[in-house]
């Protein structure tokens, strides 16, 4: 177990590696030129000759690719062309955002999905079934601009339930220390700030969330349908133990399995979702950023955020595969 | 259990329904900043599109970031708050040396910087001294080591500074001389531009690198907090040294909020006081709401169709004629724009000094273009080869939908028998592309929004294709050309305007561009936003703006 743990440590390297190569070569072949961007319309020769020689722009791309390499390797991931900032910083400043976002969309989409999934599951073809199942078919197919715009039409505007955008109102302070709002908010006991951040995560967490709990719903009903029709439950039920322990300890357990995994990917899904949530709440997080980067030809940003982020995706699949093997003894790792 | 499941599912929907009914209590206080501020003081939320990139004057290029520079610093000349006339900023008067190559600036007395520095005479030096190439400086009293340029500073270099200034010197604490080496009557006004804004030299050599995210000028509001993609916080500058009017508000929150549609919905939910460029279709939304107000101003710009003239399709003068005779601009006006411009018939906006409004502009004609094609030498249209014609493909301030009136320009040239196709790419890859003047290009969109209010800044840097091979029209006439260099070695205004309207004259007469359109600005803010005003330059300038 140990050993598997190390080994897929040491995979880490070489995986992310090949991600920035590609990111790097995708990034140049696709047409476009940070320093054109930069200047616009009044552009001219001199200024984009001496802002690209800046950037290092003119260097042959193997020369680039070292350089970051090179950077790279003392753990620096550059600076940015466009905010003239270390990349490291702008992720430090935003990838809070994006995480507590992420996280909260995460448990509503999982605590929600795997209910119904399993309610629909022992009630097979029940009107809750139908219901439920229809609902995660909608949920699936929503586009998440469209939803988000429309909860925030009723729940903030007409109801005037949450707030509409942004993370923490105006006139409400904190002190960032960790900049998870509502971790600083906690750890500095100002609740206010904690109700605010609370109330202004919930909106955009539940757009984000639509997707991955349709997902995680049916899967968790389909795993569980599966699971109850095994001999071990008939057993269990002929021994005479009541149909929730019988769901609950011995069918749940195995149905899970696969549902795990799918939350272990949900991480890419929520990231990709979360460009088009941080842009409709103003969501100051990592999705709108390099979105914005791709945009503006920020090739340092999409470098080094891509890679960040990149990272932090391989971590929580080996981290899936650990809970994996913590769940279910049986399944061994080879 | 399933039973349980079921009690706790409602159990927790029925908390999450009451907790979100508490909540009312807390939004409504956001509320309450904005209507209960009185006359003085106040928080005032200004909701935008983007986030700053920077606040470094010097090297900043767009429009999100010297809107802050606008309120934190001040540079030697102020353009007048609805106009781009000139009035004395931090320089009281000033001399011009009968030759037009010596400035001689008088600064004013007893202004500090944020920080506690005082405004001299080698603040200016240093301020405006570290974007030149060869630094020609002399300071009165201190003796700063100006530190090497981070990068290239843009807006000085694209408007070729180093060309101009020859040296900066100050001769006491209070008196600078700008020597240049040619003769630029746009100079004055470009000392007022957002590059030339004056910074604390303290505070830059504290920490160069830091300095755009920790601004210091000697502006109405001080620089407080930047929380990047959030928010920028100002505060009121006490010590500001205009005591006849603002700042009146304490605090100045300029929130980013990237989508238009929820912008608009922070507006009118109360959230923010002033809402930048919201959808065409809101505009109506917001004339039927009681509790907000619009401001509008004619930009100071211009989207313009050009030709590619490497081709010599587009020498021919018929074939301009054709084209300009073809589109029905007004229609684009109406239905593209929604009504915010106007049709253009110079390539300088009508409220800028030098507007020739004698001219005639091209009616919308089918027949006379279908009469100038045969006169070019393609009757009906059949032998000529499919055209294409460039459009942006973002969002622009002279155009808000580059392709839409790409195709309705097309669809009007069908009418009179030219067979078109749009041609677009990504944003850097045309405007980079259509500096080249690639045979595939025949008609260009593209546009300009004024830096200055001197029409040198539109007439020359778009068209005067023989001053530069930079010059993204690249037509090519002796005429135009030479009346350019006279009206950049004319100091007179009178006199440069008569430069000018002879110059538009040439312009139209040889149709070197179609003018499409002058967009306007169009911004709702809350009824209680009061003396709020929009710039033809697009600043934004909070100091006289007050909350009711």
């Amino acid at each position: 177990m140990l050993a598997h743990i190390i080994r897929r440590i040491l995979l880490l390297f070489p995986t992310l590696l090949g991600i920035s190569i590609i990111i790097f070569l995708m990034m140049h072949i696709t047409p476009g030129d940070p320093a054109e961007l930069l200047l616009g319309e009044r552009a001219t020769e001199p200024a984009l000759e001496a802002l690209r020689e800046h950037l290092g722009l003119n260097e042959p791309l193997y020369v680039q690719y070292g350089m970051f390499l090179k950077r790279l390797m003392k753990g620096d991931l550059g600076e940015t062309i466009w905010t003239r900032q270390k990349v490291w910083i702008e992720v430090k400043q935003r990838f809070p955002a994006t995480i507590e976002l992420s996280i909260a969309a995460m448990l509503i989409s999982s605590v929600l999905g795997v209910i119904l999934g399993i309610i629909s599951a022992t009630k097979q073809y029940s009107l809750f079934d139908y219901l439920s199942m229809l609902g995660a078919l909608v949920g699936v197919s929503m586009p998440i601009f469209w939803l988000g715009l429309v909860l925030m039409l009723i729940f903030s505007l007409n109801l005037g339930w949450f707030p509409m955008s942004g993370r923490l109102s105006v006139g409400i302070d904190l002190d960032p220390i960790t900049n998870f709002y509502i971790l600083d908010a906690l750890l500095t006991k100002n609740w206010p700030a904690f109700k605010d951040a609370l109330w202004h995560l919930t909106l955009p967490a539940f757009t984000l969330s639509t997707i991955p709990m349709a997902i995680v719903a049916r899967m968790t009903r389909s795993s569980m349908l599966e699971v109850l029709r095994q001999d071990y439950i008939k057993t269990a039920r002929a021994k005479g133990l009541s149909p929730g322990i019988v769901v609950m300890k011995h069918a749940l357990r195995n149905a899970l399995i696969p549902v795990i995994t799918v939350i272990g990917l949900m991480f890419g899904i929520l990231m990709a979702g979360a460009i088009l949530t941080e842009t409709i709440f103003a969501w100051p997080g990592v999705g709108k950023w390099l979105y914005d980067a791709v945009l503006q030809r920020d090739y340092m940003v999409i470098q080094g955020g891509t890679l960040f982020v990149a990272a932090i995706f391989v971590i929580i699949n080996l981290v899936v595969d650990i809970l994996y093997a913590v769940i279910n003894p049986k399944i061994s790792v080879h | 259990m399933i039973r349980k499941v079921g009690l706790i599912l409602c159990g927790l929907i029925l908390m999450f329904a009451v907790t979100a009914c508490e909540k009312k209590e807390p939004e409504k206080k956001t509320e309450e900043p904005a209507p209960t501020a009185t006359k003085e003081g106040g928080t005032l939320v200004f909701g935008r599109g983007g986030d700053s990139v920077g606040l470094d004057p010097a090297y900043e290029t767009d429009g999100n970031s010297f809107m802050i520079c606008d309120n934190i610093y001040e540079a030697l000349i102020f353009y007048q708050d609805e106009s781009t006339a000139l009035e004395p900023g931090l320089a009281e008067s000033w001399d011009i040396s009968p030759d037009g190559k010596t400035y001689t600036f008088y600064l004013r007395k007893g202004v500090k910087f944020h920080d506690g520095t005082p405004f001299n005479a080698d603040a200016v030096v240093f301020s405006i001294g570290r974007m030149m190439k060869e630094r020609k400086l002399k300071f009165f009293s201190m003796e700063w080591d100006v530190p090497p340029q981070e990068r290239p500073p843009e807006y000085w270099v694209s408007m070729e500074m180093d060309d101009t200034v020859d040296s900066i010197e100050a001769v006491d604490d209070y008196t600078v001389v700008f020597k240049l080496k040619r003769v630029d009557a746009p100079f004055l006004a470009n000392m007022g531009m957002d590059f030339a804004d004056i910074i604390s030299p303290t505070a830059f050599m504290n920490n160069p690198k830091e300095f755009l995210r920790n601004p210091v000028g000697t502006g109405p509001f001080k620089f407080v907090e930047w929380v990047k993609d959030d928010k920028i916080v100002l505060e009121k500058n006490e010590n500001y040294w205009d005591t006849s009017g603002g700042p009146y508000l304490d605090k100045l929150i300029f929130r980013t909020i990237p989508e238009n549609s929820v912008r608009f919905l922070e507006l009118k939910a109360g959230n923010i006081h002033i809402c930048q460029f919201p959808n065409p279709a809101d505009i109506p939304l917001a004339k039927e709401d009681p509790n907000l107000k619009l401001v509008s101003q004619p930009g100071m710009n211009i989207g313009y169709l050009s030709f590619n003239y490497t081709k010599s399709l587009w020498q021919n003068i018929h074939m301009r004629r054709a084209i300009a005779f073809a589109i029905n601009r007004q229609a684009i006006v109406d239905n593209i724009y929604q009504g915010m411009g106007q049709v253009a018939k110079n390539p300088i906006p009508p409220t800028m000094w030098g507007y020739n409004d004698k001219i005639e502009d091209f009616p919308y004609d089918p027949e006379k273009a279908k009469l100038e094609l045969a006169e070019g030498g393609y009757p009906g249209g059949a032998d000529l080869p499919e055209i294409t014609l460039w459009s942006m493909p973002v969002p622009r301030p002279y155009n808000p939908e580059g392709l839409k009136v790409g195709v309705a320009m097309i669809s009007d040239l069908a009418k009179v028998g030219i067979r078109a196709k749009i041609v677009s790419y990504d944003w850097g890859t045309y405007l980079k592309r259509q500096r080249e003047q690639p045979k595939d290009m025949d008609l260009f969109q593209l546009g300009w929004t004024g830096d200055n209010g001197d029409p040198d800044n539109f007439l020359a840097v778009l068209f005067d294709g023989l001053a530069s091979p930079a010059i993204r029209t690249q037509w090519k006439n002796e005429e135009y050309h030479k009346l350019m260099l006279e009206g950049k070695q004319t100091i007179d205004q009178a006199k440069r305007a008569e430069i000018y309207m002879r110059a538009l004259q040439v312009f139209h007469d040889e149709v070197a561009a179609i003018c499409v359109a002058h967009s306007t600005v169009i911004w709702p803010m809350r009824n209680n936003v009061m003396n709020f005003k929009l710039h033809p330059t697009a600043s934004v300038r909070m100091k006289n703006v007050r909350l009711e």
